[in-house]
């Protein structure tokens, strides 16, 4: 008879308005064991720990803790009801003292005053118990570093006597030694039967530490798989998946020797930013769809951004050919002809108090120089063609642009920058958390760019999708370009593979 | 050297103030004596309990601008309640304090629940108030009760000669209630919390709104009790008392050391930033010829200072973590 597991969550829905987050997700948690979540970006991992720690509600289902049916409804309930959370950002006070931060809420106290004394002892004598680590207690926390703050949150859990722990991606800014040291905590604290959630995106850390790993893909779940019987290709391919059989068919691509006649738009040579990306050679032809594909963290976004000038190189160099003109900040970019589409929509992208129009032609107005300005009739046009070229809908040019729904405002951002002509695009999840209709519109309308001459620099965390529009694509693993793949090289399997190492 | 860096904007205050009373005990005759610097605490009482008030506003990452106000208000209240309408001062002055909490209670109130930056909902609570002063009366209120003029008047005998107001214990007391209730008691450490972090406050279960609604509260039951105490000081109640007090309330709290992005700061601080405004009036006034607008001039440049320095110390401190 199998064990009963700690944590059991059943068929969770979470709807947002025009994105479904999580739909009829079943995730269960045995005491004693590392599991990991696995997905890429939008697939539902921070939804579901959002869940599990009150933050969100949810629109069905059920979650159970040791077999008691609850209900969460505030991080504080949650804390009381044995689920604590360590975030990447580590969420605890830098201006308090580490013995405060461990038992803030909850100090030691007589007649109400609070005994300092003795609060300070026990989290010595806690940091030094459990987590093997010998620091001066009553320091500030911003006297240590990063990855020392993020055991003391661990500390801080385990002394509101968790039963499951949530590490959410608590890795991605530590360096070696210290996850060395975070996991060897890991193991003692799984061996005294804590039930540890683990979410992280670097593969290897997954198989060193998990017994058991599930997979989220859009919301959906995958599945739940032991880690030894799960070989990494196969996690990859799963996570990464292909779930969209309705696609339609896009024109067919030309093959990528066509463009090695033509000029070159923009060239990155031994370009590099310290903790974003290493050195990398890319070079972009005129009217060539380059995919960077790549798991979460690989350098996708880092790379595209040194394209834009949006961050300062360390060496090397990102040009403009033509004009043979170093990218050095997004004001020379746009200059020269750089349109970036941000992956975060919602923070850099849309004017969300702004209407349609506005947000349209607002970089092109900005092109001009504020002292001439577009005439309202001259907007309207602009407006009007661009909400017909690209089927935006609802199409009224007044619509506030807070109203559309995920895909249409991605098109608003697409007509935005296609009106300033840029000779390069850049696209950053142009299509992340939008219906699979829209997402055809805006792969067909990255085919239609580049026949007319555009550079495309496109990324995607859907493989598929990268496979579909681009003539070529350079892989990312770790923050390292390894590969440029062409042609008939370009499957999925060829691609997972160069992503998995082997 | 060690000392803690947390402490070196309160060391430089102190030092700052001892500087200056040495400077000025060797400039000018009469000025090195127990009662100059009891002076400064007769008068700038009030203006030390509205500051206490305002450290822990500041210190939770907020500002209140209705302080100066609302003790406009608490005097115009005490005078029409005790001149005109005969009132008791025993029902007047708990009366007073209680409007001023409420005050404070309901600008907290919708700070937390609306999410509306705390510098405009008190300042729309600063109009508020100070227009209800003239509701009252657009004209001055002396106020001639035996139990207002006798506190006004009472002088405390210490050994050695030299005096207290009653004024003066009712502002150290707060001071030291307002440094037991900031580091050892719940509310006070939440307070920081906050300060340092809202998110992570919410995050790891504090009490944020009740906290955050409290640190207003008090703030302005602090301002009430200054102005109770201002009334006592000046005998009157006037529409016109206090302007642009909450101005050198902020003032005296960055000198001490709080820093306006919250989460750090010290009641002692805060006391000796009042002590420095009133050590810089007084050289003023020893100097003679100064017109006292020198005053905020000097306030002024000081002011600039520490908020450079604060900014060079928390630059240092990145610099130190990376």
């Amino acid at each position: 008879m199998e064990q009963q597991p700690v944590l059991e969550m059943r068929g969770i829905h979470k709807q947002f308005p025009g994105v479904k987050a999580l739909s009829n997700v079943d995730f269960r948690l045995f005491s004693g064991e590392v599991h990991a979540l696995m997905g890429e970006n939008g697939a539902g991992k921070s939804s579901l720990i959002k869940v599990l720690t009150g933050v969100y509600s949810i629109d069905q289902g059920a979650v159970k803790l040791s077999n008691q049916p609850v209900s969460l409804k505030s991080p504080l309930e949650a804390q009381e009801a044995g689920i604590s959370t360590v975030y990447q950002e580590v969420n605890l006070c830098t201006n308090l003292t580490v013995a405060e931060n461990i038992f803030i809420g909850r100090e030691p106290r007589r007649f109400g005053r609070i005994l300092w004394k003795q609060m300070n002892r026990n989290a010595d004598k806690l940091l030094k118990d459990r987590m093997q680590l010998n620091i001066d207690v009553t320091l500030p926390l911003h006297a240590y570093s990063v990855a020392i703050q993020q055991l003391i949150a661990i500390a801080r859990a385990l002394s509101i006597s968790a039963k499951v722990l949530i590490l959410d991606e608590p890795t991605s800014s530590l360096d070696a030694n210290e996850v060395k040291q975070l996991f060897s905590i890991m193991q003692t604290l799984k061996q005294d039967g804590l039930a540890i959630l683990f979410v992280t995106h670097f593969l290897d850390q997954v198989y060193e530490i998990s017994d058991r790993i599930t997979i989220l893909r859009n919301g959906n779940l995958v599945g739940e798989y032991m880690a030894k019987d799960l070989p990494k290709l196969e996690l990859v391919s799963q996570m990464i998946g292909k779930d969209l059989t309705q696609l339609e068919k896009l024109p067919s691509k030309s093959a990528s020797e066509q463009f090695e006649g033509n000029e070159i738009i923009a060239e990155a040579k031994q370009a590099a930013r310290k903790g974003a990306i290493e050195p990398f050679d890319l070079k972009l032809r005129k009217g060539e769809v380059i995919g960077l594909a790549g798991l979460l963290g690989s350098g996708r976004t880092e790379t595209a951004r040194l394209f834009f000038g949006a961050d300062a190189l360390d060496q090397g160099t990102v040009r403009m050919s033509k004009a043979n003109q170093h990218i050095q900040s997004p004001r020379k970019a746009i200059e020269h002809g750089v349109a970036f589409c941000s992956e975060n929509r919602k923070t850099e992208g849309i004017l969300d108090e702004l209407t349609v129009r506005e947000n349209i032609i607002v970089a092109l107005q900005s092109t001009r120089g504020w002292y001439k300005p577009l005439s309202r009739k001259k907007q309207n046009e602009i407006a009007e063609h661009y909400i017909q070229l690209l089927n935006i809908n609802p199409p009224h040019t007044e619509q506030l642009i807070k109203n559309l729904s995920g895909g249409n405002q991605q098109k608003v951002l697409l007509a935005r920058w296609l009106l300033t002509q840029p000779k390069l695009l850049i696209l950053d999840e142009p299509t992340r958390g939008i219906d699979v209709g829209a997402k055809t519109e805006i792969q067909r309308l990255v085919l239609d760019l580049s026949a007319k001459g555009m550079s495309v620099l496109f990324i995607s965390s859907e493989l598929e999708e990268v496979l579909r529009v681009s003539h070529r694509i350079a892989v990312l693993r770790d923050r390292r370009k390894i590969k440029e793949i062409s042609d008939q090289e370009m499957t999925e399997h060829s691609i997972m593979k160069t992503i998995a190492g082997g | 050297m060690s000392i803690n860096r947390k402490y070196v904007p309160i060391v430089v205050t102190t030092s700052l103030f001892l500087l200056m009373f040495i400077a000025g005990s060797f400039r000018y005759n009469g000025f090195f004596s127990p009662q100059v610097l009891l002076n400064l605490l007769i008068d700038n009482a009030f203006l030390l309990i509205v500051a206490v008030g305002m450290s822990f506003v500041i210190i939770s990452g907020g500002i209140d601008l209705s302080v100066g106000a609302v003790i406009a208000l608490t005097t115009m209240i005490s005078a029409s309640l005790v001149q005109q309408l005969n009132w008791s001062p025993i029902i007047v002055i708990p009366l007073v304090l209680l409007i001023g909490a409420l005050l404070g209670c309901g600008m907290g109130a919708i700070i937390h629940y609306f999410k509306i930056q705390p510098f405009i909902v008190t300042l729309a609570g600063m109009f508020l108030a100070r227009g209800l002063c003239y509701v009252i009366s657009i004209q001055t209120i002396t106020i001639d009760n035996p139990f207002y003029t006798a506190m006004a008047q009472t002088k405390i005998r210490l050994p050695g000669g030299s005096f207290i107001s009653i004024s003066v214990i009712i502002a150290l007391v707060v001071v030291a209630a307002a440094i037991y209730i900031a580091h050892y008691t719940s509310f006070g450490r939440n307070v920081y919390a906050i300060g340092g972090s809202e998110q992570s406050a919410l995050l790891m279960g504090l009490p944020v709104a009740k906290t955050k609604i409290l640190v207003y509260t008090l703030s302005g039951l602090c301002s009430a009790l200054a102005g109770v105490v201002f009334t006592f000081y000046m005998l009157s109640g006037y529409g016109l008392h206090a302007v642009g007090m909450e101005l050198d309330t902020i003032a005296a709290v960055v000198i001490g050391g709080t820093l306006l992005t919250g989460g750090v700061g010290y009641i002692v601080g805060t006391f000796f930033g009042v002590m420095i405004q009133g050590i810089i009036q007084t050289i003023i006034s020893f100097e003679g010829t100064l017109s006292s607008w020198w005053t905020k001039i000097v306030i002024g440049l000081l002011l600039c200072l520490f908020i450079l320095l604060q900014k060079v110390l928390s630059a240092r401190q990145a610099i130190f973590k990376s």
